[in-house]
């Protein structure tokens, strides 16, 4: 190795660390350290000057190793490669101190906080005598994509990437695409027609050449990495064949056994063969097999005797494809908070309490009163409208019992329900509230109308809805008046809070996505990195990140696709070059590694009667490393030498 | 043991779960004790038991190990791994006279900013009272410690 020369920055990073950090008093600490050529500190060293700084020594001095102390190198340490390599430096001559997240920002006292500084100073410095440049790797990027959950955000992601030319598989678990958006009725705040907007958009994308939609199926595993993923996705058996199918819908008239609607809500009824809303796509019916009676008794078969086409077709099984795709978009959407875990608001005990998802089926045309809102006796609609309807927000959202966070669009979904009650009805509607959250464009316009049309809004979280001699009360807390209130209507509408779709754990481990405390997707960086996650290649859109409203799920979707195809333009995508590797004359082929390794990326090699690493499977975790009892492997970057330097210095100063 | 003793804790911190948590914890300005020096690992999966021994045997007064929570592991399973193998760490630090209490093991998310503060503060305490670290009488030199932690690695 040639002589080591050192250069070490600590930034200031405008106050952020200097406020607590002695960061001069680091420097001077620095300067004395082994090896250490230049040390200086400067107010933002990501910044042009600072960058500059770096280069400027690496040219003139004759560094070559440099450590920045700053923020956490989750944040910038490609950026400091980047510039390294620019000064003709490999990149991985390069230690980061994080001085800021794990120091300055977490630290009550100056002295304290100043003295944790030196030791991570210290303990990089010493640490990055031991890098070694590191080459690295690029691999070629399959071009073609897959978009998991078909609502708003997946259906505008396939439809991006399409468009730009690029093949697409769009996966949808339920037997339709149109996700949550396709029950709505009306949008806020410009009351356009759900449905009007939508359809298109799904027709347009089950007919696109370069999107296969896959419907009814589901994503079982995923292999492989950034740019070459091996995804394996059931088919759901849908007992009827989609090739012969032409939608006329002749099985389902003739289906004898009623089930209660989902897409409705259950307050109408679907058959057991069914399409979950006429403007389904595909336009194919499935068959529940838990609720169909030729599955259940042998007996019946109705729609395969009737179906003109001979489509219907007892003996299909599940299909297991494999995709192999360069990146994947997961937009697997939401759920909504199940008011039965909360029987104070009265859900499921009286049959006018209703959630919001409900009230849209109502008011919608093709809903199971034509788009009447009427009451319901003993399980009926009868012909009676409502004289008055309470609208009851934040139901399970901004409550500690159930969800602490605001769901964000429910106070507009609320609004625009109160409207439309209004408008059909003329009935006198209640709005409770906590605050009215009207930002957007247009919100709080649509807000200021929603109030001149006569909706009474009371101000105070509907607490509890009970039933006195036929009727219903609300009752709350007017934190205006100072009041308790107890308000008779005809019906209930709750709007309940925002959850992540049932089966979202799963979905994040098949991808590797990491969830926030919420159990909302978590994206790589809040700010900056909105659609990213931990694993590369692998985008999130839409509310399985967090709830959000129509035109922030289809902005994230164009986002999405945006990502996918950057990715697969660049047609090559870079591999980090953290991977292990084995001294084969040190291995003893004792095979403990083999089966540590989750990808298989360890292969024992009978002639050599060693063991090796193959680089393109491998990413970098390093617990084979820890497992080798002969001290054959190691990790690139992460190797025992490095860490144990780290070591001595944290534990000593 | 003096009211000034200021423990000196090493933690060992994978980059996906809990380095992230411990940058969140930082972007969201939550104080916790500067005790804690931080050593980014890919994996809790890398930690190798010479690692632990190492800190100690250099002057850690405690040692904290976390990953990513059971399932969540970025690498599939390497928490799993350090799992298993975290009963044969604490066998071994046991044998070499290392109070309970100055190493620990647990699950950080990339979310749990609060809790890994928490768990910092906790951990503090815990090795503030057991005093600082001495190595026993007669503590054979590193290169023994390395046998004896496996050659440098844990053979699981």
């Amino acid at each position: 190795m040639s002589e080591v020369r050192i250069a070490v920055y600590v930034c200031h990073c405008g106050t952020n660390i200097a406020d607590k950090v002695d960061v001069a008093g680091v420097r001077e600490f620095a300067r004395r350290l082994p090896g250490v050529e230049v040390a200086r500190d400067y107010q933002y060293m990501c910044a042009d000057p600072g960058q500059e700084l770096l280069r400027s020594d690496i040219r003139e001095r004759g560094i070559n190793r440099v450590v920045v102390a700053s923020c956490s190198p989750r944040m910038h340490e490609a950026t400091f490669r980047q510039v390294l390599e620019s000064a003709g430096l490999n990149g991985y001559l390069f230690e980061m101190a994080n001085i800021r997240e794990h120091c300055s920002w977490v630290t009550e006292e100056s002295e304290l906080a100043t003295h944790k500084a030196r030791a991570l100073v210290a303990a990089a410095v010493k640490r990055v005598r031991f890098h070694a440049p590191l080459e690295e790797r690029y691999v070629e990027v399959n071009q073609k994509a897959l978009v998991v959950g078909g609502g708003i955000a997946g259906i505008e992601a396939a439809l991006k990437i399409a468009r730009a030319g690029k093949k697409v598989w769009l996966v949808e678990r339920g037997p339709s695409i149109g996700g949550k958006m396709a029950g709505l009725d009306k949008t806020f705040p410009t009351l356009d027609c759900s449905a009007c907007i939508l359809t298109p958009k799904m027709v347009e994308a089950a007919q696109h050449p370069k999107i296969t939609l896959l419907s009814y199926s589901e994503v079982e595993g995923v292999d492989g990495y950034v740019g070459n993923f091996q995804v394996t996705v059931r088919r759901k058996a849908r007992y009827v064949r989609e090739e012969d199918c032409t939608g006329c819908g002749t099985c389902y008239q003739k289906c004898p056994k009623k089930v209660p609607s989902e897409f409705d809500g259950g307050l109408s009824h679907r058959k057991a063969i069914y399409v979950p809303f006429p403007q389904a796509v595909p336009n194919v019916p499935v068959i529940d097999r838990s609720n169909c009676i030729r599955f259940q008794t042998g007996r019946c078969g109705a729609c395969e005797k009737f179906c003109p086409r001979d489509a219907v077709d007892f003996e299909q099984e599940d299909e297991f494809l494999t995709l192999e795709v360069g990146a994947v978009i997961v937009a697997t959407g939401y759920e909504t908070f199940q008011p039965q875990e909360a029987p104070q608001w009265g859900w499921g005990r009286y049959e006018n309490v209703l959630t919001a998802r409900q009230l849209e089926r109502l008011v919608n045309a093709s809903g199971p009163t034509g788009g009447k809102v009427l009451l319901r006796r003993d399980g009926e609609f009868t012909d009676e409208v409502p004289k008055s309807v309470a609208v009851l927000h934040c139901i399970g959202s901004r409550d500690e019992n159930y969800y602490p966070y605001c769901s964000r669009l429910c106070c507009m979904a609320s609004l625009k329900l109160a409207h439309l009650i209004r408008e059909k009805t003329g009935a006198q509607v209640y709005s409770f509230y906590i605050d009215i959250r009207s930002a957007g464009k247009g919100y709080e316009e649509f807000y200021t109308r929603v109030q001149a049309e006569g909706i009474q809004f009371i101000r105070g979280k509907g607490a509890e809805v009970l039933e006195r001699d036929g009727q219903l009360y609300v009752h709350a807390e007017d934190t205006l008046l100072g009041a308790y209130r107890e308000v008779p209507v005809d019906m209930v509408v709750l709007s309940t809070a925002v959850t992540p779709a049932p089966g979202a754990e799963r979905v994040a481990q098949i991808f590797g996505i990491q969830r926030g405390q919420d159990g909302f997707f978590l994206e790589s960086h809040p700010k900056l990195e909105p659609l990213k996650t931990a694993t590369e290649g692998i985008y999130i859109v839409g509310c399985c990140q967090g709830p959000k409203d129509i035109p922030d799920s289809v902005a994230q979707g164009a986002g999405g696709a945006a990502e996918v195809l950057s990715l697969l333009t660049a047609g090559r995508v870079q591999i980090s070059p953290v991977v292990a590797e084995i001294d084969a004359e040190a291995c003893s082929g004792c095979k403990v590694c083999v089966p540590l390794c989750p990808y298989s990326a360890i292969k024992y090699d009978e002639e050599r009667g060693a063991c090796g690493v193959n680089e393109a499977l491998c990413k970098g975790c390093g617990t084979c490393v820890a497992s080798c009892p002969s001290g054959a492997l190691s990790c690139r970057h992460f190797t025992d030498e490095q860490i144990y330097a780290q070591i001595e210095e944290v534990s000593s100063l | 043991m003096t009211e000034s003793f200021e423990p000196r804790i090493v933690g060992f911190l994978c980059n996906w779960c809990s380095y992230a948590g411990a940058d969140l914890a930082g972007v969201s300005r939550l104080k916790y004790p500067a005790n804690l020096r931080i050593i980014r690992v890919m994996c809790s999966g890398r930690v190798e038991p010479s690692f632990i021994l190492k800190a100690f045997r250099d002057g850690a007064d405690g040692v904290l190990v976390a990953g990513c929570h059971p399932g969540d592991c970025h690498y599939m399973e390497g928490n799993y791994k350090t799992m298993r193998r975290w009963v044969m760490i604490e066998g071994i630090l046991e044998d070499f006279g290392v109070e309970k209490g100055r190493f620990r093991l647990a699950w950080v998310s990339a979310s749990e900013g609060d809790r890994f503060a928490a768990l910092v503060r906790e951990m503090v305490e815990d090795v503030r009272r057991l005093g600082p670290f001495r190595l026993p009488e007669g503590t054979p030199d590193q290169a023994t410690l390395a046998v004896a932690a496996g050659g440098g690695g844990s053979g699981a």
